[in-house]
């Protein structure tokens, strides 16, 4: 199947069989592997991307489905050269241990932001639900608050 | 890089390898000991089997680049616990140049050292930490020693700071200097700096990864491409104790994308032109697995029963079994941990390269000399003909101390004569994982009328910890007895006690069980410490003094000691619910680094909630306290999560779950909210970190949920 979206502000089009998941065609055929396979199951977050502006699990998110929208992996979450507020507390709060499921965590913390821009614990609870075993949970949560604030600044 | 071929052609005597791709020269060394780098160096060997020698080239540590850049070829691989950046800080002080002037990289075994066993048991740092600066002194003497022939001057009047040597009103940087040598001449070992004078050793520095892992760059195994590469699967077994009877490949042969079938004795894979291909193709295979016996979880329970098989003593003090037969008051408990799962992220696999040269391999594995030798043996090349590139790993905690499947794209690679990289899916990780052991313990203990233990006994029923991993060579055993990675933390640290004894029960469980994060440390803590907890109770004592009044007075109980009494008071620990809030305390001593925890425990929502934990660690010189602090906070959290959650179950000859969520672990909700680090340091030199935090998390939980609710929880996970 033909499809054409929007990736990292980019017409791109592929051909692939229809229910091929997102995060292959944007890891094997797109050849950006920021976005990261765990679990193929929708059950970790690894592969955290946005569609449309939502956070959507790529490994359970069908090609055909991606025909005509606008899709938004890591490697294009910062701009002009300066990180995305997400990353940058992520780096001031030095969060990741080995890093794997990071760009996931950002990709649903950057979503949640921009809808949610002064979660309070309880919305970060709610809406941050990936897995990471390297359990960096706490610093996460600190750089969550964090990357609030400077979003802010940056109005 | 150059070919291992080419080099057994170089000149001994020399030590400059021109390098192909004009990144200046490669500055190299083995490190055996002090006086043993020289004679190590100047003779260029191949003959011995060194550690941190790769015995098919010279072994590399550093490259100069033209453009003064140092790149530091970690022996060590780096998943996640942030030793690239501990070596980075340790290398900079003696080398003489900025930290933001050294890269770390994988050695790779095509040109350098790489460890000969593996990287885990939290030894990275403190194993390196004298050789690696004996040699960043030696590289930085030897460019002296270069720069006094240009000067015309001594050695001992040329100067090194920030990357450059100078003379006078002369100097010129490190890789200027490199371009320019032929020869070089190595010295005896130098003295090395003060510890006291160091800029880097001790201070918080960011991790050197951090920007890669923020901004996603490909820099795990599962991100490793080659050129023309397929994509391979794997059949693999879903029962327990599954033997290969054949199979029908007659529907796969066929489907879209499948390239080729690679029927092996031992496995059967497909390799396609894209993974779903392969995937599907898999599924499509249909294989006669033979199974004797359709395991329970009840079974297995009942194999680990304490007193089954032969009992080894791992600690003896006094006279401790005559004391408890003679006792008419013995306390017992007995304490239960299931089997757990690494549910490390990202999946085990292998991208190979193989063709009648030879093999290359990129991959995350924490055994890379060990897994070069398997691959070597089922390809029937020499091992030196087999390169593995160790990229960054999406986790290890064990689960990559034995690494096969680049065996499985290895042959692949040969069969279709195009580089195959294939992954395990995370069914696959759940039901062929290498589990954490499931355990059993009885505590024994006697007290004395004044309230002091006066006996105390610990058995420990356990599958194989060690005894299942790559690391240790079935002949072993039998010398060996007792599977130290399973007591891994099952000694008694309080020797004050006049009587103590440990004793541990070996148990071949039927599926693979080996080494998981701290091994017996987490299971083996949570009994000990909330049984010493329960004496506590019983004789009506404060937990902490209680702790104390056992502890000898030794370089170790000092230690000891002192972890215990500052987390108290950090914590403000105290033996009342106030606010509906307990709190639990425990402490534990794993390889010479002892830590004490306390946690905060209340019930929230009906569900009992860690609310804090207070950690004091002492690992002797924190080379970084930020990662200290760091490597702490996560143990505490993923060992929050074993304890309280996480359960494999033997249902029906399958072990499940085999996704997450339904293998229930801690999120960002269960994460504690506060948690408060404080490192001491009462020794001079690195200890391990990695795992010994991870020890009293679960025993500190559970003697705050005694304290909240009642009940005394001796079984892992402690929450339904």
């Amino acid at each position: 199947m033909n499809i054409s979206f929007t990736i990292n502000g980019q017409p791109a089009q592929v051909d692939v069989p229809e229910d091929t998941p997102m995060l292959w065609v944007i890891r094997d055929v797109l050849n950006l592997q920021g976005t990261k396979f765990g679990c193929g199951k929708a059950a970790c977050g690894a592969c955290t991307i946005h569609v449309d502006g939502d956070a959507v699990r790529s490994c359970a998110f069908s090609a055909k489905f991606a025909d005509g929208k606008d899709i938004t992996t890591i490697e294009g979450l910062s701009s002009d050269g300066k990180l995305h507020p997400v990353q940058q507390a992520w780096v001031d709060e030095v969060v990741p241990q080995c890093g794997y499921c990071q760009p996931g965590f950002i990709m649903a913390t950057a979503a949640m932001l921009d809808k949610i821009p002064n979660p309070t614990d309880e919305d970060i609870d709610d809406n941050i639900v990936n897995v990471c075993r390297c359990a960096t949970y706490y610093r996460m949560r600190k750089a969550i608050h964090k990357a609030a604030e400077i979003s802010n600044e940056n109005i | 890089m150059n070919n291992s071929k080419n080099k057994k052609g170089v000149t001994r005597r020399k030590f400059l390898i021109g390098s192909s791709i004009g990144v200046g020269v490669l500055l190299g060394a083995g490190y055996l000991s002090r006086n043993l780098i020289r004679r190590y160096i100047a003779s260029m060997v191949n003959e011995a089997d060194m550690p941190y020698n790769n015995n098919v080239g010279p072994s590399v540590w550093f490259e100069i680049t033209a453009d003064n850049k140092i790149i530091l070829h970690s022996p060590k691989v780096e998943m996640g616990q942030g030793t690239f950046t501990g070596l980075a800080q340790i290398a900079a002080e003696e080398l003489e140049v900025d930290l933001s002037n050294i890269n770390v990289v994988h050695a790779s075994t095509a040109t350098s050292n790489i460890d000969p066993f593996a990287t885990g048991g939290s030894t990275s740092i403190s194993g390196l930490w004298q050789p690696l600066r004996e040699l960043a002194a030696t590289m930085r003497e030897m460019l002296k020693i270069q720069a006094a022939q240009i000067w015309d001057t001594e050695r001992s009047s040329i100067s090194a700071a920030d990357g450059q040597l100078s003379f006078g009103s002369k100097s010129m940087s490190y890789g200027e200097l490199v371009a320019q040598v032929k020869e070089w001449e190595v010295p005896d070992t130098p003295p090395l700096k003060d510890v006291s004078s160091y800029k880097y050793v001790g201070k918080p520095i960011p991790r050197i990864d951090l920007m890669d892992k923020v901004i996603g760059a490909p820099i795990f195994g599962m991100d490793a491409t080659m050129p023309d590469m397929l994509y391979g699967a794997v059949v693999r077994p879903d029962r327990i104790g599954a033997t290969f009877g054949g199979a029908d490949v007659s529907a796969a042969r066929d489907m879209p994308g499948v390239v080729k079938i690679v029927e092996e004795e031992d496995f059967i894979g497909v390799v396609a032109t894209s993974r779903m291909a392969a995937e599907e193709a898999k599924n499509a295979i249909k294989v006669d697995w033979k199974t004797d016996k359709n395991w329970t979880s009840a079974e297995i329970v009942e194999m680990l029963e304490v007193g089954q098989g032969n009992p080894i003593v791992i600690q003896k003090q006094g006279d401790p079994a005559d004391h408890i037969e003679d006792s008419q008051q013995v306390i017992t408990a007995e304490y239960r941990s299931p089997i757990g799962a690494h549910a490390q992220i990202e999946p085990n696999g292998s991208v190979s390269s193989v063709t009648d040269e030879g093999a290359t391999i990129k991959m995350s594995t924490q055994v890379v000399k060990i897994t070069r030798k398997e691959v070597a043996k089922r390809l029937g090349m020499d091992e030196e003909d087999v390169v593995i590139e160790p990229t960054y790993l999406g986790g290890g905690f064990g689960r990559r101390l034995h690494t096969p499947n680049a065996i499985q794209t290895a042959v692949m690679s040969k069969a279709v004569g195009k580089p195959v990289a294939s992954f395990y899916t995370r069914k696959e990780e759940f039901q062929n994982d290498t589990f954490r052991p499931p355990t059993h313990h009885v505590l024994k203990a006697v007290m004395t009328e004044d309230g002091k233990i006066d006996t105390i006994e610990h058995n420990v029923s356990s599958g194989d910890v060690m005894f299942g991993s790559a690391l240790v060579p079935g002949f072993v055993q039998p010398v060996v007895g007792a599977d130290v990675g399973a007591w891994r933390g099952g000694m008694i640290q309080y020797e004050a006690i006049p009587n103590f004894h440990a004793i541990s029960w070996r148990v071949k469980l039927p599926f693979a069980t080996s080494w998981w994060r701290s091994l017996g440390l987490l299971a083996n803590t949570f009994a000990i410490e909330c049984f010493l907890d329960e004496l506590a109770v019983q004789t009506k004592q404060d937990p902490v003094q209680f702790r104390l009044d056992h502890i000898q007075d030794d370089d170790r109980g000092y230690r000891l000691k002192e972890v215990i009494k500052a987390a108290a008071k950090r914590a403000g620990y105290r033996d009342e619910v106030v606010d509906g809030v307990a709190m639990g305390f425990a402490a534990s001593t794993d390889a010479n680094t002892p830590v004490a925890q306390v946690a905060a425990v209340a019930i929230v929502d009906d569900e009992i909630k860690v609310l804090k934990v207070t950690c004091v660690i002492d690992p002797g010189l924190a080379v970084n306290p930020d990662q200290v602090r760091a490597q702490c906070e996560g143990s505490i959290i993923m060992g929050m999560s074993a304890a309280m959650y996480e359960k494999m179950e033997v249902v029906d000859g399958q072990l499940y779950p085999v996704i997450y969520g339904p293998y229930r672990m801690a999120l960002m909700k269960d994460a504690p909210k506060k948690i408060d680090v404080e490192i001491l340091q009462n020794a001079e030199t690195p200890g391990a970190v990695g795992e010994p935090p991870l020890g009293p998390i679960g025993a500190a939980i559970a003697n705050a949920i005694f304290r909240l609710t009642g009940e005394r929880r001796r079984e892992m996970p402690l929450v339904k």
